[in-house]
């Protein structure tokens, strides 16, 4: 007779809060916060062992509507609270919430630095161009010419594209998917978690009521499968409806080919998300819409050091060499006695 | 060491006070801390001033680059260092030209003689050399040939000009351990360890060390050494201790005393670093430091470990802390133990990065969106850092709340002996924390104790698992809520729990009689100089008593009443009057401020002068 008592299986269910969400109605985050929902119980930690942390925007609610512990903090601070949470606490999952101004505008120092030292935490920044929660301002990825309510002529300033921030910082673990788009949303989230370092992560987000349609052209039935690339780790970069056209490189630019004709499989581009270097990355994020199609699914995840990880090696090799005693410390160096 | 023979007069005194000063490349502060330590050694009471420039080399030998490290050591209880100065030692003519104006006349006055050539007299604005036209006629001028008697010292053992003139601090040091009649061992023994690994390097500092004494020794030019005698401290054991080093120590205290591990995130500023220098040596302790990207990751990642159940310390300086104003509130609501350090420098805006001021009590009342209330806590000396530190995470998680630690670049750089606790003694700091919830029994984490402070329930207990955050909270759910009365109720109870912090600090205490004419008031590093001026007033016979204030917000609940007893009130502060503002508004009395805002402390003569005026 077995003794063991079986784990308990966590549902959906377990990860919802009692909070009514309060989304605009069609926004993109009730699908990205469905997909979650679906996740964590897969992840085998339990809600008490996971923690949200966000900043400030329309995103950044998200805490409060899974049953887990979680701060709706201040705006772009998310990546350093969530640092101080991990490095205090290792042993909990710690997941940031995030949008394109909160991660990239006011916050971009954090995210940049939260990257670089690879804590175990995961960052998802839903991408929807705009500033929704103050009503309809551009954004740092909104793109050239969006008119919205404060570049009536157009904007001017450059857009940022997120991987491309990310892959700079030295992330080790890079993926975008999209709102609508959920079984990949689900896979993507859900290797995120399971990457262990900080993972970050881009999910195209339609903002329906300031930015509505910003990504037609990635989740239109008709025009999808042209305009978007799912890649997969050790294969050929190929897509379209009917799956006839490649990547190429030439030289070092990429280059969209049709198959036949002379062109293999073979001549294409293979995706390698281990690569050491992170430059097929960086070019695959530098691929967009329309000159490209652009990828989503995971470009790259690499095994390193996480600071948190580090600093505990620090600390127990310090105390192996005694742990601290206040009377020895108070006592030490040069001391006198006055009878 | 071999014995030595006095063959000189000894005189005897209660107190002296020492200053080095020289170019910043020129060691003075080593110099001005192996005499202090010496000196505490020897059983002296003794108060330290680094001064230092902002600039970490200004160009050679002019005014901008003068660094100079003041101590005073005495046979009694002293709490500054010192007004004016018994002894000058100057490597050069800028820093000649600088400190002169501090040393009493009469003084000491030994210079580098070698440093006093045509290009070291333009850059200090001098046309004729002083030490030739009578200029110093007021002091006991002795020109040394410091750089030509420091090369002689060291030569053969292979060091380059350059290296050789490095240890001219030394050969300082030693002429005035000579004057001073201190022991050389403890330099000796420092020298052995901080050069161990560079034998020529240390043979040479040793040299130039007794070279200096014996020039002391046997020139005619010194007639007399002198002696301070041990003084009369507390029993017990001591040790030299700095303003920050003693913070560092008392949040390790603390944390340890609470069963808690710090986790420190800072973001490297001046006066403030050597806090994250200390730390970082402490990892045995389980000490988690974190150098942010700014000071605001510095301030969000340590109540972010707050909430993981850490003990969260930040500091930084007046620009640092302002940046830090947005989480500082976002501690407010979100009720959370976090203690906020401020090395107070002057400001505004970078202002005056290494000297020191008071100019950021508002800042730290009032810095900030919204009614936001913060329990301050000041120190008043470097070694009171510690129980500063001690006190302030004990009201943290008695009330959690977020804390300010005031302290100023005068006691965090300065240092005095410290009588070292025995850890037995030091009070536990109470920490609880809620246990697991099953069967879906409903955590509440804005529901209050006695003290109106909400339960500090940690992530990874079953059942609690609960969301804060910046948005109003609802009483007792902590729910996001915009409702008008909630949220009056809300800023009303922040208020009120902050208040109530006042059952729980001892009761202001008072030095002189509880009544009378004048009441000094003072808080944080200026208690040295008000204290001094005070006792030394009421030894004249003069009607005054003296209050110096710990707790800036809440004050002591018998403030007010001690203040009523007086017919007048001052109240010296390196500020345009800040203390005083909030004086007048809580208690209407028609508070008279000594203000000084110069980077510099108070002098003891300052205060005193102010309090004669007053009783006249």
């Amino acid at each position: 007779m077995s003794t063991e008592t079986a784990l308990p299986v966590l549902t959906p269910g377990d990860f919802a809060s009692d909070q009514e969400v309060r989304w605009c109605p069609g926004c993109g985050d009730y699908s990205i916060l469905a997909q979650m929902k679906k996740v964590l119980p897969t992840l085998g930690v339990p809600p008490e062992k996971t923690v949200f942390v966000s900043g400030i925007g329309c995103s950044s609610r998200f805490p409060y509507y899974v049953n887990t512990y979680g701060i709706h903090s201040i705006h772009g601070r998310a990546p350093a609270i969530a640092s101080g949470v991990k490095v205090a606490r290792p042993d909990l999952s710690v997941w940031v919430i995030t949008g394109d101004g909160d991660a990239l505008s006011i916050g971009g120092n954090h995210l940049m630095h939260c990257i670089r030292r690879n804590l175990d935490i995961n960052i998802v920044l839903f991408n929807n161009r705009i500033y929704g929660l103050t009503k309809g301002q551009y954004s740092p990825t909104s793109v050239l010419g969006q008119v919205t309510k404060s570049t009536p002529n157009g904007v001017i300033d450059n857009p940022l594209h997120p991987l491309s921030v990310a892959i700079g910082c030295e992330a080790t673990f890079v993926a975008r998917s999209i709102d609508v788009n959920i079984k990949h949303l689900s896979m993507v989230l859900k290797r995120a978690a399971e990457h262990v370092g900080t993972s970050f992560v881009e999910v195209y987000q339609n903002c329906n009521v300031f930015n509505d349609g910003a990504f037609d052209y990635a989740t239109g039935r008709d025009v999808k499968a042209d305009a978007t690339l799912e890649l997969e780790h050790g294969k050929p970069l190929i897509f379209g409806k009917n799956r006839d056209k490649g990547i190429r490189l030439n030289g070092i630019t990429p280059e969209v080919v049709e198959l036949g004709k002379g062109i293999s499989e073979d001549d294409l581009l293979f995706h390698d998300e281990q690569a050491a270097e992170p430059t097929l990355a960086y070019l695959l994020s530098r691929m967009s819409h329309p000159d490209f199609p652009e990828p989503i699914g995971v470009y790259r995840s690499i095994d390193a050091p996480r600071y948190e990880e580090r600093l505990s090696e620090q600390i127990a090799a310090a105390q192996k060499r005694g742990k601290g005693d206040l009377q020895t410390l108070f006592n030490s160096g040069e001391t006198w006695r006055v009878e | 060491m071999a014995t030595i023979t006095r063959t000189k007069s000894i005189v005897e005194l209660d107190a002296a006070t020492v200053r080095f000063c020289g170019d910043s490349g020129d060691g003075m502060q080593l110099a001005g801390t192996q005499l202090t330590n010496t000196s505490a050694l020897a059983g002296n009471d003794i108060a330290t001033f680094p001064d230092f420039p902002a600039e970490i080399r200004a160009p050679r030998g002019t005014k901008a680059g003068v660094s100079g490290f003041q101590i005073r050591f005495a046979s009694t209880e002293i709490f500054t260092p010192g007004d004016q100065v018994d002894a000058l030692v100057a490597m050069n003519p800028a820093a000649l030209v600088t400190n002169l104006v501090d040393l009493v006349t009469g003084g000491i006055l030994i210079v580098n003689k070698d440093a006093f050539d045509e290009k070291g007299m333009a850059q200090a604005g001098y046309k004729n050399s002083p030490l030739d036209d009578g200029s110093l006629d007021g002091y006991q001028l002795f020109p040394v040939e410091m750089t030509r008697l420091t090369r002689l010292a060291v030569e053969g053992l292979g060091l380059g000009l350059k290296e050789s003139d490095r240890c001219r601090n030394f050969y300082a040091m030693g002429l005035t351990f000579w004057l001073y009649d201190r022991s050389l061992e403890p330099t000796m023994r420092y020298i052995d360890e901080k050069f161990g690994k560079m034998p020529a390097v240390a043979e040479a500092n040793r040299r130039a060390l007794k070279a200096g004494y014996n020039y002391g020794e046997t020139t005619d030019a010194m007639a007399s050494q002198f002696m301070v005698s041990k003084a009369e401290l507390k029993p017990g054991l001591y040790r030299n201790i700095t303003g920050n080093q003693a913070l560092a120590w008392g949040l390790v205290a603390a944390a340890q005393r609470s069963g808690c591990e710090i986790f420190y995130g800072s973001y490297p500023i001046t006066p403030a670093s050597d806090i994250l220098h200390e730390l970082v040596r402490h990892k045995n302790f389980g000490v988690r430091t974190f150098q942010a990207e700014d000071e605001i990751a510095a301030v969000t990642s340590a109540l972010g470990a707050a909430f993981a159940g850490a003990m969260g310390v930040t500091a930084s300086s007046g620009p640092g802390i302002a940046l830090k104003t947005e989480a500082i509130g976002l501690a407010v609501m979100t009720e959370l133990p976090l203690l906020i350090i401020n090395v107070q420098r002057g400001g505004p805006s970078t202002g005056l990065p290494t000297k020191t001021e008071q100019a950021d009590l508002l800042q730290a009342l009032f810095g900030r969106n919204g009614e936001c209330p913060v329990p301050i806590v000041a120190a008043s000396s470097p070694a009171d850092c510690f129980n500063a530190a001690f006190d302030a995470w004990r009201i943290a998680v008695r009330y959690m709340t977020p804390v300010f630690i005031l302290t100023d670049g005068y006691i965090a750089n300065g240092a005095e002996p410290w009588n070292v606790p025995e850890v037995d003694n030091l009070p536990q700091i109470h920490v609880s924390h809620p246990g697991p919830k099953e069967n879906g029994e409903t955590f509440m984490p804005y529901a209050r104790d006695e003290r109106l402070a909400r339960p500090w329930a940690l992530p990874g207990t079953p059942g609690l698992m609960h969301r804060i955050g910046g948005l109003e909270k609802q009483d007792i759910t902590g729910n996001v809520n915009y409702e008008p009365a909630n949220h009056e109720h809300m800023v009303n109870l922040r208020a009120r729990k902050v208040a109530l912090v006042a059952n729980d600090i001892p009761p202001q205490a008072i030095d002189g009689p509880t009544s009378g004419k004048l009441l000094v008031i003072s808080w944080g590093g200026t208690y040295g100089a008000c204290a001094t001026a005070v006792r030394a007033a009421q030894s004249r016979g003069r009607s005054v008593s003296h209050v110096h204030l710990r707790y800036l917000n809440p004050f002591p609940s018998n403030l007010g009443e001690i203040i009523s007893r007086f017919d007048k009130v001052l109240i010296p502060e390196l500020n345009r009057g800040q203390l005083r503002m909030v004086i007048r508004a809580q208690f209407l009395v028609d508070a008279i401020g000594l203000n000084k805002i110069q980077g510099k402390p108070f002098a003891i003569r300052e205060v005193t002068e102010k309090i004669e005026e007053m009783l006249k």
